[in-house]
């Protein structure tokens, strides 16, 4: 267990992985290769018929592929005996899953039993886990029919990284919840992986939690053809093609400023000059646009955290941020 | 026995005005019958059952199990029970005494033949009532298929199964006093001799009668039990 511990994450490659469904005349995956370096979290977003879920499936082997293949640190996926192979892989999906006869506890704890760890550890290692996913030790002794949908997603969660896998599998993990709930979960997810920083996977066929979550962005057309593979940045800002351009919609400018805050960018000093609106530091860029406009500004004041005045963005400057 | 009954007048022994008389019920005859009478129908009544519903179940679960790891026998298994439970006890008894003769075996099979076709259905709904996204959770985590059937299907399966258990042990009951016409034994052994009277002794077809509810009933709560113990999860939900 502790050689698996020590691998933090895993490195994933896609190589021309291809993949016809019996009956169907378009591929679901059409020669789909995709480097994945360790600790990314990548997304996969597309319209349905994209084959993002297949892709996402076929890596812990739950749909086999005809053709290509998929390595895991260098070793492919075919290679490894099937069971150990998805005990290594933590695995979220939309519906969570949970085991409605289990508790918290039990369900956090089933990858960790099945490796045989003891029972010791086992303890440990769950309430570790609900801590980190923002539950509360007693929640262990609960069962999932007890919980809401935000708290049962957070013990997929934790069920998930339970033995430390070095490879997370989500696929639309936050698609059944409300917005409140899930714009909470997915901060909290990207706080989480900056913490642990596995390499996740993430299926999703909303843009904006693309673009959010996001280190890397796979974008899946119809057929299983990959549209682009970049930052959520370079796709924003040079869209490889119509598709990518449509799909992630004309106000892109605008989502870019939003990856961007007051305080990534170089400002002009401040220059004394009173009614000009004022936001902290970590406001986005596209919130001071925001700002700016609603003011009838032409600059806006950033502040530090104490509220002191740090430096003035102009209106005019954010066209060569762009 | 002391039920031996005269050609015109029936003749209950030395019993009390209220026996003589074959009034509605009469205590004092339970009181002087029950060891030599009820006590020993019961105790046959519940081994009856007990065999049945142990035999029928064991037998329920293997097909049950084979029929769910090979779907193929699903339909035929489902069939066959379907059709074996259309046949009438009694002439079930009677179809069988060829082969095994008027003998405690002959009505065991019977009555493990009804519990089978009751629990096998109920056994195989409750394999099957596990929800998509569970399985596949419990596949994506690398449970076996094993562990999948004993850690995951079967614990969900518990409310259908005792559901099944439930109804098959009260069944068993109720069809097992009809075994007296084979047999002198069990709750449906008294009822059979007082009806054999010219005029059918009360009493003793009302306390064996009421022996037979109190066992059906009293085994029924028990189950009860055992599912609130065994299926703490189900009763609980999100406030």
């Amino acid at each position: 267990m502790s050689s698996q511990e020590s691998r933090a994450a895993a490195e994933l490659r896609f190589d021309r992985v291809t993949k016809h469904y019996a009956g169907r005349e378009t591929a679901a995956l059409s020669e789909l290769s995709l480097e994945i370096p360790a600790g990314t979290f990548c997304v996969l977003v597309g319209p349905s018929g994209g084959g993002k879920t297949t892709a996402l499936k076929m890596v812990n082997r739950l749909i086999p592929f005809d053709s290509g293949d998929i390595t895991i640190d260098g070793r492919s996926v075919r290679d490894l005996p099937l069971v150990a192979l998805r005990r290594g892989i933590g695995y979220v999906i939309q519906q969570v899953g949970l085991f409605p006869h289990m508790t918290i506890g039990e369900n956090v704890a089933t990858v960790p039993r099945l490796l045989g760890w003891p029972k010791r550890r086992i303890r440990e290692r769950t309430a570790e886990l609900l801590e980190l996913v923002g539950l509360e030790a007693a929640d262990a002794r609960r069962y999932p029919a007890q919980l809401s949908g935000g708290q049962r997603q957070r013990v997929g969660l934790a069920r998930a990284l339970a033995a430390d896998p070095p490879l997370l599998l989500m696929d639309e993990p936050f698609g059944a919840l409300d917005p409140i709930t899930r714009t909470r979960l997915q901060d909290e997810l990207r706080r989480l992986h900056h913490e642990v920083r596995k390499t996740v996977i993430f299926v999703t066929h909303d843009v904006d939690e693309a673009i959010k979550m996001g280190d890397r962005i796979a974008i899946l057309r119809e057929g299983g053809v990959l549209a682009q593979y970049d930052t959520p940045d370079a796709i924003l800002a040079h869209p490889a093609d119509e598709f990518v351009a449509q799909f992630i919609g004309e106000d892109r400018a605008l989502r870019r400023l939003a990856l961007r805050t007051l305080g990534d960018v170089e400002l002009d000093p401040v220059d004394g000059s009173t009614d000009v609106p004022r936001a902290p530091r970590s406001t986005t860029l596209r919130n001071a646009v925001s700002l700016m406009v609603g003011a009838g500004s032409d600059r806006i004041v950033a502040l530090d955290d104490g509220g002191t005045p740090v430096g003035t963005l102009r209106l005019s400057r954010i066209e060569e941020l762009l | 026995m002391s039920l031996a009954s005269g050609p015109v007048i029936p003749n209950f022994g030395k019993g009390s005005a209220c026996v003589r008389g074959d009034h509605t019920f009469c205590w004092d005859w339970v009181r002087d019958h029950w060891n030599d009478t009820l006590s020993p129908a019961l105790v046959q009544h519940i081994e009856l059952t007990v065999i049945a519903v142990g035999i029928g179940f064991a037998l329920a679960f293997a097909l049950a199990l084979l029929a769910h790891s090979y779907r193929l026998l699903e339909q035929p298994f489902g069939i066959v029970s379907a059709l074996l439970y259309t046949i009438p006890s009694i002439a079930l008894f009677q179809l069988l005494v060829p082969f095994t003769g008027i003998t405690w075996t002959t009505v065991e099979i019977a009555l493990v033949a009804y519990t089978l076709v009751i629990l096998y259905p109920n056994i195989t709904a409750g394999l099957r009532s596990t929800s998509p996204e569970v399985l596949e959770a419990a596949r994506g985590m690398g449970l076996t298929r094993q562990q999948v059937l004993w850690r995951v299907e079967l614990p969900l399966a518990v409310p259908a199964i005792i559901a099944g258990l439930r109804i098959a042990v009260v069944s068993t009951i109720s069809i097992g006093t009809i075994a007296a016409f084979l047999l002198p034994k069990g709750l449906g052994y008294p009822i059979f001799v007082a009806l054999g009277n010219p005029t059918p002794f009360k009493t003793e077809i009302y306390s064996a009668g009421a022996l037979a509810i109190g066992l059906a009933l009293v085994c029924d709560a028990l189950l009860v039990l055992l599912r609130r113990l065994l299926v703490p999860w189900a009763r609980l939900r999100f406030a």
